[in-house]
């Protein structure tokens, strides 16, 4: 018998070393997340994923998950929250959705979907991040980057490589590529890298590529993100499955 | 690919870096953990850390170009383009603002045909601002290429300024001004114990480990680094957790502005710090000391490292301390590069790893996975000498001192608006009102207490007691009389959280440059009341989703100052209505004067 | 039946392209019952050129000039809901894409420096409003009440909107009919 700990009021089953989320994505229950990734050690710095546990809120992707805990995700409170932090995400960079190739299969956008987020509210800062198109086969734009350090983690962690690392401190912070001369076609990135399939929203992107699914049918056109990251969760084998 | 190191060194043209290139690697080796310490030296020889000497650095040290970068860029120090000659970093702290820093900055700017974070075009000379560099009692202050100058004037503003164009080499500069005072006003138990050194370390030897862990527990002690963990209960959790190595680490990190108790320790006290590190060293099972010192404070580094080469010699660090056969313990000092965040423990231990300083995600707590993944107890300067003096009063005697759970006494750094700025020591439970009657406060309006993460206080509360029950404090006492604009203050607060945030986190890195946004729209005269609502948005924001502590507690001196002194930000609000944070009429300047129009249409006139 | 008093409703594109406005006739055959219950102040639908008292405003389009600005406090006076519409209107959209470069030297490339150009030289008629040095969303400029975002939101979504709002419910989109795209 697992211990089990009550996310929104249901019984969350975990074994020893997850986290609060790895549980409740396993055990078919959504929080909301950006820079969490199933197949990487945790992050926590979106913070889309804070949930309240004994009156503290805390990032649920980095919280042990402990047997009789009692965590609250799905409030009122808590989802305005996450809005918020959307926007904030939104006001920063400069996410232009009507041209961005990666509309409809961004993440970014995706939740502000299922937030029913209408608009950053906050004032935009519009900073000034030229484009990296040196690469032969792949674009930066790093007009979208949210410093999630999911391309950072792939790179070094599967890829082997190093081609991603972030410079800069606070809101000048920003993505780097290993080069001398900063520039990605001076790197060892291969199209076949994780590096290249890990970025929730539009700034690592194959070349020519862009427009093969039309706008309008893409991932999260067809089923909200709710839905869809449960479909990416890694399961216990059948029979084992708590619902 | 890695570019071979001895190619690159081979056909470096700059001999002058190469030279110390070599001299900085037969010091620190090829280990990563050195890598902060390599570019501060770097930093230090050549004004900048080229791409060369990156690479360089590198290839050395095994690790990818852009972690080189990566690094770098997170320290204010640390510049990856030229900076020029003499770089030239006013301290920013409100109180050095009460002092005339800007006036002094912007006229230093004047007399050298200079703008603010511009480097000259001769490559003389940049002039900046940094954050507290903890001379408040003797302010305004600057760095002048990591070296801290004391007490300006506008006079030793132009001789400075003098000696810059004069290219005068830092070492022919007049001596006295980078004099720094202690200014001692009141010692206790610390600053005037009698103790000779080593006699606490030889009296603890025999009962060794668990006894001092049990006495320090007895004692009552706290951390003095704000937090106030039990001591006792760190030391033991760290000893009891399983790992090849254990470390100390003594977090000499004193960022909060306002504060500089540290600085005053480390100058009059170091062997007393050095003594509660060994005997932590001792409690814990450790053979290797940090003492993480903030780049600001370079100055105390060769008197630091002398009194470590003292206790070497007594055998009081080294091998077989004091002839105990396997008490090896030795302390290295690190230097870190102007990041604030760099004093929250977890971020302290990634930057003694020669990374970034991003605060680890917690747990696991460092006690138990800490510097290198090891278990490593990290205390403040102040601890390791009220631990010292702890064990050698014995804990009954120690904890009769102070209050019921704030035992022994405390070190208070006062500055701002009163005759005798410095350092005061007291027991525990001291109140605010008698600290400001020591000092010479009059009309006093308000304090900051334990610096602008902390809180404010105002009049009515002049009565509480300095004490983990009532208003706990690492130390910072600044001081505003009644002629101080509070929105001010919470203004300057705002901005050095918005430059000192690490940038991990969603909420911090644009929460907090989202209010420092607002705080100026307000300045500016264009706040209205959804300012405030928005003010008191990002507030909760930042305090319920924050990763760390300086994103949780960025909003305090604004909610504390709202609180106390809502006026000082209503009568700045222009109406209540809805107003741009720009100027409309000045928004279409560069248009004007592009078309050279001036008619009527040509502006835009308040609310039409 | 009762005769309600019907809601006055107006409408303007700022620095936008109309899309927002195509868009809206979109709803097609539901065009009917609304105007059962709406009638039009300003708009391009009426060309009623100034904005009276109204219950909603609608805007595309972000404020890019002296004109931009005056409209939107005209709309703000009056409207007792003022609505952005569409992605320029909330984030500034593409005529923003300029906001990261220096206005003189737009101003400069397209109408001195261009090749091709002969006798070049910077429009300087009173009669044109004068560009803003930085392009902004409308909450930038005045309080915007409520955002329908899309480039542009397709005709269901402005529908549902609409519709919501003018029941009294707060409104929302749900998946399918808010985008950003």
């Amino acid at each position: 018998m697992s211990d089990t700990f009550q996310l929104d009021g249901k019984e969350v089953a975990f074994e020893s070393g997850q986290t609060v989320m790895q549980a409740a994505l396993t055990a078919g229950h959504y929080i909301p997340h950006l820079c969490y990734h199933p197949e990487f050690k945790p992050h926590g710095s979106c913070k889309l994923c804070t949930v309240e546990v004994g009156g503290r809120t805390v990032a649920s992707c980095t919280l042990p998950a402990e047997a009789n805990l009692n965590v609250e995700s799905n409030t009122g409170e808590l989802n305005a929250l996450r809005r918020t932090l959307i926007q904030m995400l939104f006001a920063e960079g400069n996410h232009f959705c009507p041209s961005c190739e990666k509309s409809g299969n961004c993440m970014l956008q995706a939740l502000g979907y299922d937030l029913e987020v209408h608009t950053a509210g906050f004032r935009h800062m519009y900073p000034d991040r030229p484009l990296d198109a040196s690469h032969p086969d792949i674009l930066l734009d790093f007009n979208r980057c949210i410093l999630c350090e999911l391309c950072v983690r792939a790179s070094a962690e599967v890829d082997g490589k190093n081609v991603f690392a972030l410079a800069g401190r606070g809101s000048g912070k920003h993505l780097i590529v290993n080069a001398e001369s900063g520039l990605l076609k001076d790197t060892n990135i291969a199209l076949t890298d994780k590096a290249m399939q890990v970025c929730p929203v539009g700034v690592i992107l194959p070349k020519r590529v862009g427009f093969t699914v039309p706008i309008g049918e893409r991932r999260y056109d067809q089923r909200p993100i709710s839905a869809q990251a449960l479909d990416d969760a890694p399961r216990p084998p059948s029979g084992a499955r708590h619902e | 690919m890695l570019p071979d190191a001895n190619l690159i060194y081979g056909d470096s043209p700059k001999c002058e870096l190469d030279a110390c290139l070599q001299h900085i690697f037969a010091t620190y080796g090829n280990n990563k953990t050195n890598l902060l310490q390599i570019l501060n030296e770097v930093q230090a020889c050549a004004g900048h850390i080229s791409t060369d000497a990156a690479a360089y650095i590198a290839a050395r040290l095994d690790i990818p170009l852009a972690r080189v970068k990566s690094v770098a860029s997170f320290y204010s120090f640390l510049h990856l383009q030229p900076q020029g000659e003499y770089r030239v970093l006013f301290s920013d702290n409100i109180t050095d603002r009460m002092l005339g820093s800007q006036d002094l900055m912007q006229r230093m700017c004047q007399q050298l045909w200079l703008q603010p974070g511009k480097v000259s075009e001769d490559g003389l000379l940049s002039i900046n601002t940094t954050s507290c560099t903890g001379m408040c009692d003797q302010g305004p202050a600057l760095l002048v290429n990591g070296k801290v100058i004391t007490r300006l004037t506008l006079q030793r503003v132009q001789e400075i300024g003098q000696l810059i164009r004069n290219r005068t080499p830092l070492a022919a500069w007049p001596a006295e001004f980078f004099h720094v005072d202690d200014n001692v006003y009141r010692a206790g138990l610390v600053l005037g114990n009698t103790l000779t050194y080593g006699e606490v370390l030889r009296n603890s030897l025999q009962p060794g480990g668990v006894p001092i862990i049990d006495s320090i527990k007895q004692s009552g002690l706290r951390g003095r680094g704000g937090a106030g963990y039990p001591t006792g209960l760190k030391w033991e959790a760290c000893r009891n957790a399983p790992g090849a190595e254990h470390y100390v680490v003594c977090n000499a990190d004193e960022g909060e502005p306002g504060t500089f108790k540290d600085r005053v320790l480390l100058t009059r006290q170091a062997d007393l710090v050095f003594e509660g590190m060994t005997l932590c060293a001792l409690a814990v099972g450790a053979r290797q000391g940090f003492l993480y010192l903030r780049g600001e404070y370079q100055y105390l580094f060769e008197s630091l490292r002398a009194v470590l080469q003292c206790r070497r010699n007594a055998n009081l660090l080294g091998r077989d301390i004091l002839g105990q056969i396997g008490f090896d313990f030795d302390i290295e000092i690190h230097l870190g590069a102007g990041a604030y965040i760099c004093g929250e423990e977890s971020a302290l231990i990634e930057s003694l790893e020669g990374k970034r300083g991003v605060p680890r995600n917690r747990p696991p707590f460092p006690v138990t996975e800490g510097y290198l993944q090891q278990p490593t107890a990290v205390d403040n300067v102040e601890t390791f000498c009220q631990a010292a003096l702890a064990l050698q009063m014995g804990a009954e005697k120690y904890r009769a001192i102070g209050t019921a759970k704030s035992s022994g006494s405390k070190l208070i750094s006062v500055s701002g608006d009163c005759p005798r700025p410095g350092i005061y020591e007291y027991p525990f439970g001291v109140s605010v009102g008698e600290v400001l009657r020591d000092c010479g406060a009059v009309n006093t309006r308000a304090v900051q207490i334990s610096g602008p993460s902390g809180v404010c206080i105002g009049e009515s509360e002049f009565g509480r007691k300095l004490g983990f029950e009532d208003l706990p404090t690492a130390g910072a006492f600044m001081v505003f009389d009644d002629s101080r604009d509070m929105f001010e203050v919470a203004r300057n607060f705002v901005h050095f959280f918005a430059h000192e945030s690490c940038g991990f986190c969603t909420p911090c890195r644009v929460g907090t440059s989202m209010l420092k946004q607002t705080m100026d729209k307000i300045a500016a005269g264009h706040g209205t009341r959804y300012d405030l609502n928005e003010i008191e948005h990002l507030d909760q924001v930042l305090q319920s989703s924050s990763h760390c502590g300086l994103g949780r507690t960025a909003c305090n001196p604004v909610l504390h100052t709202l609180k106390h002194f809502r006026p000082a930000y209503e009568n700045k609000l222009k109406s209540l209505d809805f107003e741009p944070a720009f100027d409309l009429d000045g928004a279409l300047a560069r248009a004007r004067q592009m078309t050279g129009r001036d008619d009527a249409g040509a502006h835009l006139k308040g609310d039409e | 039946m009762n005769e309600k008093k019907k809601l006055r409703v107006a409408t303007a594109s700022l620095a936008g392209c109309f899309g927002c406005h195509m868009s809206f006739l979109d709803i097609d055959e539901r065009l009917f019952p609304l105007l059962d219950i709406i009638e039009f102040d300003r708009s391009p639908l009426t060309d009623i050129k100034h904005c009276g008292p109204c219950d909603i405003g609608l805007i595309e389009g972000g404020v890019c000039n002296a004109e931009n600005v005056h409209v939107l406090h005209e709309f703000r006076k009056n409207c007792k809901i003022l609505i952005a519409i569409g992605a320029c209107a909330i984030n500034g959209g593409l005529p923003a894409q300029r906001n990261h470069l220096d206005l003189g030297s737009c101003l400069t490339e397209v109408y001195l420096t261009e090749p091709g150009l002969i006798h070049g030289h910077i429009p300087n008629d009173p009669e044109l409003p004068l560009p803003l040095d930085k392009v902004h969303p409308l909450h930038e400029v005045v309080k915007i009440d409520y955002f329908i975002p899309g480039c542009p939101p397709s005709g269901d979504a402005i529908w549902k909107f609409l519709t919501d709002l003018i029941s009294g419910r707060t409104p929302e989109l749900g998946h399918g009919l808010l985008k950003y795209d």
